[in-house]
């Protein structure tokens, strides 16, 4: 029987906003680092912030936060959610796929994807990966 | 600043006061994954996740986790690479 704690975390990242990405990467990373391997489901905004030469981009942050939250948010000394995506990578086991269905929408090629992206599945692959773990919606 | 109670020789220092979560735990777990088995770390950090990120993580990886101090707006964590 699988630990419960080595079952994966698969997030599908749906909100392109840098909060909710930030927000997205601390689970990634977090997962990765207790030995949980990751699998991310890149769709709508989120995928359009993969895109090559828009990652580093200001990708704005979400409605709901409000006007003095805002810059609160966009001065916060954390790293990018690129890099911790990047640092999850690297000490663990995450697989960043993009939704095939966000890429036709958008007209998104594979070349015009950020290289952290490890390729392009339907949401049935993506389910497959799921197994036995938790999905969650951000 | 307080007295560690551990008298271990510490191999390296990784000062990571000022940074947020997870910063000082993935510093940690970069230098553990550069050293040698035995040697000993000491980690500052002014996170407040880190209080409860680096023990977790030890546990985790089957690291040594010597002693946890706090000190005045920060902790100290001595850790010993075990495998």
């Amino acid at each position: 029987m699988v630990d419960e704690k080595d079952k994966p975390l698969s997030l599908v990242m749906f909100s392109g906003t840098d909060d909710k990405l930030t927000a997205a990467a601390v689970l990634a990373v977090g997962a990765a680092v207790m030995g949980r391997p990751v699998n991310l489901f890149l769709q709508y905004y989120a995928l359009d912030a993969f895109r090559v030469g828009k990652v580093k981009a200001d990708h704005a942050i979400s409605p709901e936060a409000t006007e003095s939250q805002a810059p609160i948010i966009r001065g916060h000394k954390g790293q990018h959610w690129s890099e911790l995506l990047k640092q999850a990578k690297d000490v663990g086991e995450v697989n960043i796929q993009a939704c095939a269905l966000s890429m036709d929408m958008f007209g998104i090629g594979r070349e015009d994807l950020d290289p952290m992206v490890d390729g392009i599945e339907g949401v049935a692959a993506f389910m497959a990966s799921v197994s036995d773990g938790q999905v969650v919606f951000i | 600043m307080s007295t560690l109670m551990s008298k271990l020789q510490i191999d390296k220092t990784i000062d990571a006061r000022g940074m947020a979560c997870p910063g000082p735990l993935m510093n940690l777990i970069g230098a553990i994954r550069q050293g040698q088995v035995g040697q000993v770390f000491e980690v500052l950090s002014s996170d407040e996740g880190s209080k409860t990120d680096i023990p977790a993580w030890l546990t985790k990886a089957r690291h040594d986790l010597v002693e946890v101090v706090q000190d005045n707006g920060y902790t100290h964590f001595i850790v010993r690479k075990a495998r």
